[in-house]
C-alpha cells in the first residue's frame, strides 16, 4: 500500500498534505498502512464489516415481509483532528447549543427576539399546531435540547463551519461507539500508540443527562428509551443505547398515564417512569394532544409533562429552532444571547423566502445546493453544478410555489479523507457530527460520526443515499492517552 | 422489571422454537418409519397432519396426503401459520423487539437458522437426503435453548423461557400420544393384541424416547408407553414433568411458592397435580383419548390464564408500520 497516484487536486485533504506526505498528526496510522500487504487493508476492511454485522449494528430497510438488515457501510481509515482544533470545535459547538437553548426559551415565552425584530417573525414556524401548543411550557432546568447533533464540514485546514443543527431525534451516536469498538480491534497498534480521547463513557453521560431532568425529591429515578418500534430504521440505536444505559425500552403501547404519573405495563403490575428518552417526533407522541392518529405516542402524556411529573428529553417544542431557515439566524443569536462572536461560523444562506436571495439562487441554480427547510436524510435536495438544466429548471418551478420553504448554499468543497477503494486509497469527502448532551454541564462527545460519500465525487453523505461511515479519532493534549 | 409486551414476546419466542424443533422431530421419525415398511400403510403421511390438528388448514391448501405436499405443508408453507418455516421466523420477529434482553449469542443463533431454512426452499422436499435438513433444525432448536441455559442470566425473562417452551412441548407430546395411540391402538380392547412394535418404537421416536422408556419399561407394551409419556417424572418430554417444570417457573415470576391465590398458578396447579395423582390404569379406563382431550383443554386455559396475568397484550394499530418506519431519525 503507498500513496502512488494518490490525488488530493482541489480538495483538502485531512491527513494527506499538498504534496503528498501524511500530514504529521497521520504519520503513525499511515506508516502503518504502508507495511500492509498485498490485499491484507482489504482484510481487515471486510473484517471489520463483519463485526459490525455480527453485532447487529445494522441499519433497517424494513419491509413488512422481509426484514433486510445491511450495516452501513464502513470505512477503516479513520479521520484524524488534532486536539487544539477540537478544542475550539468544542467551544463553538458549546456556545451555539446554548444560544439555540435561549432562543427556544424566548420564543416559547417573551418572543423578545421577534418582538425586537431581530428575526422577522414569518420566518419562525409559528403557525404550526404543535409548536403552538408548546407556547408557556417550561421544560425541566430550562433545557430544551438535551441531545443534539450539529453537523459541521470543513473546506480548508483552519476552520469547521456550521451545516446544520439537528435538535429534535439526531441519530448516529450507536454508530460512533462501534465503529471505535471495530476500529481498536482492526489497528490496535496505530491506536495505541496515539493519544486518542476516549467516546466509551457516552452512555454515562447520557444516562447522567437525563436523570438530571428527573422531577425533584426522587431518589433513584426510573429512566426509558422510547422508541416508535422495530420498523423504524433507527431502532437498533434506540435498542443499543438502551441497553448501554441499563434502562427499559419501551415503545408507546407499553405507557399509559394512570393517576397522574406515566406508567410503565410489567408483569407485576404499573410502575411509575420519571424521565422519557423519546426518539419520536412531538406531533406523535400525545395523540390526545397531537396527532390523534399517533399509533406511537402515549395518550395524556403531555398533561403529566406540563405538570412537571415526568420528563421528556428532548423537549417537545424544541424542533421550532431546527430546520434550515432559522439555522440562518443561529449567529444572530449568539451575538443577542450571549453578547458574544459566533466561535464557528455559517455555511453562508440565502433564504429564498427573501426576495433578492430568491432572485439570486434562481439565477445561480447551477452553482449551488438547494435544500428543503424541513427534510432530513437528504431528501430533496438539489446539487446544482450536479443536476441537468431540466432537473434545475423544474426545481425552479418548485421554489417558486413555496419559496419559504428552501434555502440555497454554494457548493462546497468539503475536505476530504483517505478512503479504502478497491486495494488502494483515494480521498472522498466527509463531514462530521458531534454529538451534544446538555444537563447539568455541556459535553461534547470527542469527535463524533464522520460521513463519508463513497461514490467518486459525489457530496452526499447521507447512509440511505450510498454514504459510509469512519471513526473519528480527536488527539489529547500533550500526548496523554486517554483510552 | 419486565414489561408485559417483553415477556409476550419471551414467551411465544420460545413456544415457537420448541414448535418446531417438534416438528422437525415427527417428519424425522415419519420419514425413518416410511423406509421400515415393506407393504406401505394406507395414509403413512396423514397422521401428522392431524397431529398438528390443523387438518382443515391442510385441506384448503392441497388434495391429498402425498409425502410431497405434507413435508411442504409442515416444513415450508407460508400460507400455514404453523409450518417450520414460520415459526422460526415468527421467533425471529419476536427476538428482534426484544434484542436487548436476549444475548447476542440467542439472537445470531436464531438469525443462523432462519437463513438455514430460508435457503433451504424447495430442495429439502424433492432431496435424497432430507434428514439432514430436519435433524439441523433439530439441533438448532436444541442449540437454542441451550445458548439460553448457559447464557442468559436465569431472571424473570429466563423463567418466562422455560414456561413457554415446557407448555409448547406438553402440548405436543400430547398430540403425538393422542393420534398415533389412537391409530395404533383405537379400542381398550386390543391391549394384550398382536403389537406392530415398530410403530409402537416409532411413537417413543417421535418423541425423543425410545432409548429412555427401554431403560424404564423394557419391553413395549401400550399401557407403558401411555405411563411413561403421560407420568414420568424424570423423561424430560413426559406431560408431567413439563407441567412441574411450568409450575417451578411460574414460582419464580410471581414469587409465591405453593401459589393458590392467583388464577394462573390455580389453573396450573391443578392440571399438575390431576397428572401427579394419576394412575395409568385409572387413565386407560377413563379413555385415553378423553384424558388427553382433557389435558389439551385445561393446557388452552393455562395458556390464556397466563396471557391475561402478565400480557393483557393490545393488538397494534392497523397503519403502525407506516407510522414506526416514516418517523424522521435525523
Amino acid at each position: 500500500m503507498d500513496l502512488n497516484g494518490y490525488s488530493t487536486t482541489g480538495f483538502y485533504d485531512e491527513l494527506i498534505t499538498d504534496a503528498g506526505t501524511p500530514r504529521p498528526a497521520a504519520v503513525p496510522l499511515m506508516d502503518r498502512l504502508f507495511e500492509l500487504e498485498q490485499g491484507e487493508i482489504q482484510q481487515r476492511q471486510r473484517a471489520a464489516e463483519r463485526a459490525l454485522f455480527e453485532s447487529g449494528t445494522t441499519f433497517n430497510v424494513y419491509h413488512e415481509e422481509q426484514a433486510t438488515e445491511r450495516i452501513i457501510p464502513f470505512d477503516v481509515v479513520p479521520r484524524i483532528i488534532e486536539s487544539d482544533v477540537w478544542d475550539r470545535v468544542e467551544k463553538g459547538l458549546k456556545q451555539r447549543i446554548q444560544a439555540l437553548n435561549h432562543f427556544l426559551t424566548d420564543i416559547y415565552g417573551p418572543q423578545h427576539i421577534l418582538q425586537d425584530g431581530t428575526i422577522p417573525r414569518e420566518y419562525v414556524d409559528l403557525d404550526n399546531p404543535t409548536f403552538q401548543k408548546c407556547m408557556t411550557l417550561h421544560p425541566p432546568r430550562g433545557v430544551w435540547c438535551h441531545i443534539s447533533g450539529i453537523d459541521l464540514v470543513r473546506t480548508d485546514g483552519d476552520e469547521f463551519y456550521v451545516l446544520e443543527d439537528n435538535l429534535r431525534c439526531p441519530s448516529g451516536v450507536s454508530y460512533v461507539l462501534e465503529n471505535r469498538r471495530v476500529l481498536k480491534q482492526t489497528f490496535p497498534r496505530v491506536f495505541g500508540s496515539l493519544p486518542i480521547r476516549s467516546v466509551d463513557d457516552y452512555a454515562e453521560k447520557l444516562l447522567a443527562t437525563l436523570e438530571h431532568l428527573a422531577p425533584r425529591g426522587i431518589d433513584r429515578p426510573q429512566t426509558v428509551v422510547m422508541t416508535p418500534g422495530i420498523y423504524n430504521s433507527a431502532y437498533f440505536e434506540h435498542s443499543y443505547l438502551a441497553q448501554q444505559m441499563g434502562v427499559p425500552l419501551v415503545e408507546g403501547s407499553d405507557l399509559i398515564v394512570h393517576d397522574g404519573f406515566v406508567k410503565m405495563k410489567t408483569t407485576r403490575g404499573l410502575q411509575r417512569v420519571d424521565v422519557i428518552y423519546r426518539r419520536i417526533d412531538d406531533d406523535f407522541i400525545d395523540p390526545g394532544c397531537f396527532n390523534p392518529d399517533s399509533a406511537l405516542g402515549v395518550r395524556g402524556i403531555m398533561d403529566v409533562y406540563r405538570s412537571g411529573r415526568v420528563a421528556l428529553a428532548n423537549a417537545p417544542g424544541a424542533g421550532i429552532a431546527d430546520n434550515k431557515v432559522i439555522y440562518a439566524f443561529v449567529p444572530k443569536m449568539i451575538e443577542y444571547y450571549l453578547d458574544q462572536d459566533p466561535i464557528l461560523p455559517n455555511v453562508e444562506t440565502f433564504l429564498c423566502g427573501r426576495e433578492a436571495d430568491c432572485t439570486y439562487v434562481l439565477d445561480n441554480l447551477d452553482k449551488l445546493v438547494v435544500k428543503p427547510a424541513n427534510e432530513a436524510g437528504g431528501k430533496g435536495i438539489m446539487v446544482g453544478p450536479h443536476a441537468s438544466q431540466a432537473e434545475r429548471d423544474a426545481y425552479a418551478e418548485v421554489i417558486a410555489k413555496d419559496p419559504r420553504g428552501y434555502i440555497a448554499q454554494p457548493t462546497l468543497s468539503l475536505s476530504r479523507v483517505p478512503t479504502v477503494v478497491d486495494e488502494q486509497l483515494e480521498g472522498r469527502h466527509v463531514d462530521l457530527r458531534p454529538y451534544i448532551l446538555y444537563g447539568k454541564d455541556i459535553h461534547v462527545l470527542p469527535g463524533g460520526l464522520t460521513r463519508v460519500a463513497l461514490r467518486k465525487n459525489s457530496l452526499v453523505v447521507n447512509s440511505s443515499q450510498g454514504g459510509g461511515t469512519k471513526d473519528t479519532w480527536v488527539l489529547a493534549q500533550n500526548g496523554h492517552a486517554t483510552d | 422489571m419486565l414489561l408485559s409486551r417483553v415477556a409476550n414476546s419471551i414467551y411465544w419466542m420460545n413456544r415457537y422454537i420448541e414448535r418446531a424443533e417438534n416438528i422437525a422431530r415427527f417428519i424425522d421419525v415419519n420419514l425413518q418409519l416410511s423406509l421400515d415398511q415393506f407393504t406401505p400403510a394406507s395414509d403413512p403421511w396423514g397422521p401428522l397432519i392431524d397431529v398438528t390438528g390443523d387438518r382443515e388448514a391442510f385441506d384448503k391448501l392441497y388434495d391429498s396426503t402425498t409425502r410431497a405436499n405434507v413435508m411442504r405443508f409442515l416444513t415450508l408453507d407460508r400460507e400455514y401459520p404453523n409450518s417450520i418455516a414460520n415459526c422460526i421466523a415468527l421467533a425471529r420477529d419476536n427476538a428482534r423487539t426484544i434484542r436487548d434482553i436476549i444475548t447476542s449469542e440467542m439472537w445470531q443463533q436464531i438469525n443462523a437458522m432462519h437463513i438455514t431454512v430460508k435457503r433451504a426452499a424447495d430442495d429439502v422436499i424433492r432431496e435424497d437426503r432430507p434428514v439432514d435438513f430436519y435433524r439441523s433444525v433439530k439441533e438448532g432448536c436444541l442449540l437454542f435453548s441451550a445458548n439460553t441455559d448457559a447464557t442468559m442470566s436465569h431472571n424473570e425473562g429466563f423463567e418466562f423461557c422455560k414456561l413457554g417452551r415446557m407448555l409448547e412441548r406438553a402440548d405436543k407430546t400430547s398430540r403425538v400420544m393422542d393420534v398415533k395411540y389412537f391409530l395404533l391402538l383405537p379400542d381398550a380392547e386390543d391391549v394384550g393384541g398382536a403389537l406392530d412394535t415398530v410403530q409402537w418404537a416409532a411413537l417413543l421416536r417421535s418423541v425423543g424416547a425410545l432409548e429412555m422408556y427401554r431403560q424404564v419399561h423394557g419391553v413395549i407394551t401400550p399401557g407403558n408407553v401411555a405411563a411413561f409419556l403421560i407420568l414420568d417424572r424424570q423423561f424430560p418430554r413426559s406431560l408431567t414433568h413439563c407441567l412441574e417444570q411450568a409450575q417451578g417457573a411460574l414460582t419464580h415470576i410471581t414469587g409465591v411458592h405453593n401459589g393458590h391465590s392467583s388464577p394462573v398458578q390455580r389453573c396450573v396447579g391443578r392440571l399438575r397435580s390431576q397428572l401427579q395423582f394419576s394412575q395409568i390404569d385409572e387413565i386407560i379406563d377413563f379413555g385415553l383419548h378423553e384424558y388427553i382431550d382433557d389435558t389439551q383443554t385445561q393446557l388452552n386455559k393455562i395458556d390464556e390464564s397466563i396471557d391475561k396475568a402478565f400480557f393483557r397484550f393490545t393488538p397494534p394499530a392497523e397503519d403502525i408500520f407506516a407510522q414506526q418506519s416514516a418517523q424522521m431519525q435525523q
